[in-house]
């Protein structure tokens, strides 16, 4: 270690041995490091060889050692989403508890509702409806205050409950409409004229006689004799300037031919009580939900 | 001169060499003295100092509450978003020390520098419990005996008290002091207080108790930084050589006094050095110019009947000119030069900017998120909606009412996620509770033929004309896609 450089010399200025190069003039000292430096770099030696005794580290053939400790990252993210849970517990339990049309009552909770749909929406319901809930062309833009079934907490949840058009469940959405065209129910040209009708109702198109003839006698019964549809059935009001399946004169015609109807998984079951809650106050909280309607006695006695 | 090393002996690694510098009373060693009772009076007293906030803010004079995120001194609060006025303070303290380097050479170092403060602090412990240089190295050498170890667990004690006492001071600055000394005393502390204090006196009771000259020789990044910015213009201590070698033992040098210079080798310019270097050297990175080498030397040359100064405060320039025969420069001029001034004009620029910026700030905050997926949104009225998080801020420490208005953006109208619809305005009032943020999802829905424009909003508080924040944001509509 200790070995005299061939070409070491010594320093005039420090007495102290220079390392035996030199680059345009200037040498460099050999001067020797501080020795507690050196038992620092022990210590830490020491200390990665301890540590990779008690922590997973060295590689074997199919996995790496396991560590004295037993410790796993997976386990240190149990341990999180456990610790997670319990912070959760208090507000999910009385999300449990609670009529969710009560949930407004309670700001609080409202607020905790609301970002636990935010996150539950991202898995479960961006597939379709997108990630701002805007949705797409079929897919219903959760932000606007069309509803095809009803905008208030107790509507959407019942929504997300039993899914729309679902197979198998009782309370499911269900509406058809038929299929005009394909059918042939009516003719290209009658097609032709409801649609033209149907587009006049919100200003696009100039009507025609025929076309609200025909209306009258083969959509009314569903989307009401103003167009205004109907939440019964989930017909779309025919009035407004919201589309789902396209606002032009082909998209209406294609429509009424050989209608496209969406469907929407009924959660129950696969998604928890409470989660389905939350996701109710979020897509409720994007700025179209509607107050709840105050239970009206008369509705509950005539079934 | 130095001995040659032996060869045979170089390691790679070497021992510390202790140090046992002597007492020495003087001038610098009595500045010493005062600048380390004001650090350390500042340093403890700062955080019990009381200051009325009101009922909503914590009544600590200075406090860096982590928590709640704000930074309090005196009469300025910082919030986060503020974090410039730290950040401005900091490049001012790092410019700070360039300035003060330009013009009076390391004085942080040998004077300021925490590292400083506790070296001294423990090397009078070490001469209070070991006695002084001569006593200490005997001991030094003994060998390990009753006797030794008793003495040298009793320094131990003291490092260990001093550690607590100053580095465990730390913790009050970030929580209220009273509150926290009951609690730590009583053990219901935070346990991160807990583990704050252990770190901060373990590390007090090393780098200072043990560590010392290392610390500014080795790990300090400071001294690397100094060497390369000061020149033969800057202040620093200096041996004069051409006044004092060849240098002799007083008897030789009394015999022949037009043969050797007025060194006398004797020594104690070494022996005070808290560092344990030979300023007769020449500059080195050792030196922490705390100028106890000064003093020792001053006293020599009075004992002696020489005049004082053979080591002292000195540019190399100067130097030079004194060996010249010239008169030495008044310190006062060659402190002004135009390097020092350049940072000092760099220094009180960043000051005033900060000054100006504090003197001019509003206490209530805006800041705007548009929501930029969907950009907006189509109602069944063919109206357009955008939407927005306002969150406005209230910085002061009392509830206040604020206004929020829609400026441009025609026939618009707003309502938030905490009201009807039906309630929509161009304006709307909401109350911000005390040093707080308010979050306010705002829709504002614009008729059917708006286009794409950009609008303002404007929050002020009641009865505050001043007190006004904007921020302007673009409103997105569907004929922007087609145009
Ligand atoms: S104290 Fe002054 S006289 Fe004594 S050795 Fe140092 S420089 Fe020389
Ligand atoms: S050489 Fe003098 S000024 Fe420098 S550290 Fe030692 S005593 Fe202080």
């Amino acid at each position: 270690m200790a070995e005299h450089h061939p070409k070491g010399r010594l320093d005039e200025a420090t007495n102290t041995e220079t390392v035996g190069h030199e680059w345009d003039g200037i040498e460099e000292l050999n001067t020797p490091l501080p020795r507690w430096w050196l038992w620092t770099f022990y210590a830490c030696i020491v200390f990665a060889l301890g540590y990779s005794v008690v922590y997973p580290a060295w590689p074997m053939l199919s996995s790496a050692t396991q560590g004295t400790l037993g410790w796993t990252s997976r386990g240190e993210l149990d341990k999180d989403m456990k610790a997670a849970a319990a912070t959760r517990a208090k507000t999910v339990a009385a999300l449990a508890d609670m009529r969710i049309e009560e949930l407004p009552k309670h700001p609080e909770l409202m607020r905790a509702a609301v970002a636990g749909g935010a996150a539950a929406f991202r898995i479960n319901c961006v597939q379709c409806h997108g990630a701002g809930a805007a949705g797409s062309k079929g897919f219903p833009n959760l932000n606007d205050d069309d509803w095809l079934w009803g905008g208030d907490l107790k509507t959407i949840e019942t929504t997300l409950l039993h899914g729309i058009r679902q197979p198998g469940d009782d309370a499911t959405r269900m509406s058809i409409m038929p299929n005009f065209g394909s059918d042939g129910l009516l003719t290209a040209a009658q097609i032709d004229a409801v649609a033209g009708h149907v587009l006049s109702l919100s200003g696009k198109a100039r009507g025609n006689a025929e076309g609200a003839k025909l209306f009258a006698d083969n959509c009314a019964v569903c989307h009401g004799p103003a167009g205004k549809g109907s939440r019964q059935f989930g017909a779309p009001n025919l009035t407004d300037a919201i589309w789902l399946d396209g606002g032009t004169k082909d998209d209406v015609v294609a429509q009424i031919g050989k209608p496209h109807m969406g469907v929407m998984p009924a959660w129950t079951g696969r998604l928890d009580p409470v989660t389905i809650k939350m996701l109710a106050a979020y897509v409720h909280s994007l700025g179209g939900g509607e107050q709840t309607p105050a239970p009206e006695p008369e509705a509950a006695a005539t079934p | 001169m130095n001995k040659p090393p032996d060869m045979t002996q170089l390691s790679l690694y070497a021992k510390r060499e202790p140090v046992f510098n002597r007492r020495i009373d003087g001038k610098f060693r009595r500045i010493k003295w005062a600048i380390m009772a004001l650090c350390l009076a500042v340093y403890w007293v700062t955080p019990w100092l009381r200051w009325d906030r009101g009922p909503y803010a914590p009544t600590q004079a200075v406090l860096i509450d982590l928590a709640h995120r704000r930074f309090y001194m005196f009469g300025i609060e910082i919030w986060p978003h503020e974090f410039y006025f730290v950040a401005g303070l900091l490049i001012m303290a790092g410019i700070g020390l360039f300035l003060v380097t330009s013009a009076v050479g390391r004085a942080w170092c040998g004077y300021a520098c925490p590292q400083t403060v506790w070296t001294d602090l423990f090397q009078h412990v070490d001469r209070l419990i070991d006695g002084d240089r001569n006593a200490r190295m005997r001991l030094y050498k003994a060998p390990w005996g009753p006797a030794k170890i008793a003495r040298r667990l009793v320094k131990w004690a003291i490092y260990l008290a001093i550690s607590l006492a100053t580095g465990g001071a730390w913790i009050y600055y970030f929580a209220d002091a009273p509150t926290l000394w009951t609690e730590f005393w009583s053990g219901t502390a935070d346990p991160v207080a807990y583990a704050t204090v252990a770190t901060l006196t373990a590390t007090t009771f090393v780098l200072g108790g043990f560590m010392r000259e290392q610390v500014c020789i080795y790990m300090c990044p400071w001294p690397r930084i100094q060497t390369a910015m000061t020149d033969e213009k800057s202040l620093t201590v200096t041996y004069k050589d051409f006044r004092g070698e060849p240098r002799a033992s007083l008897k030789k040098s009394q015999k022949a006094p037009d043969v050797f210079g007025d060194c006398i080798d004797c020594n104690q310019c070494v022996a005070v050095c808290p560092t344990g270097i030979d300023i007769r050297q020449g500059p080195q990175v050792g030196c922490i110019t705390c100028a106890l080498c000064i003093d020792a030397c001053d006293r020599v040359m009075h004992d002696i009947g020489r005049p004082r100064g053979l080591i002292d405060y000195a540019t190399l320039d100067d130097a030079e000119r004194e060996k010249a025969g010239q008169p030495p420069t008044r310190h006062l001029k060659l402190i002004w030069r135009p390097r020092t001034l350049a940072y000092l004009a760099v220094w009180a620029g960043i000051g005033l900017a900060l000054l100006f910026a504090l003197g001019t700030r509003v206490h209530t905050g805006l800041t705007v998120a548009k929501d930029r997926n969907p950009p907006y949104i189509l109602l069944s009225d063919g109206s357009v909606r955008g939407a927005y998080t306002l969150r406005l801020r209230n910085m002061e420490g009392r509830p206040r009412r604020m206004e929020i208005a829609i400026v441009g953006l025609p026939g618009a109208v707003m309502w938030t996620d905490d009201s009807a619809r039906a309630d929509a305005a161009r304006t709307l009032t909401r109350t911000i509770p005390a040093d707080a943020t308010l979050p306010l999802r705002v829709y504002v829905v614009a008729p059917p033929t708006t286009a794409a424009q950009d609008f303002t909003f404007r929050v002020t508080a009641e009865g505050e004309a001043r007190e006004t924040a904007l921020s302007e944001v673009t409103f997105d509509t569907p004929q922007e896609a087609n145009p």
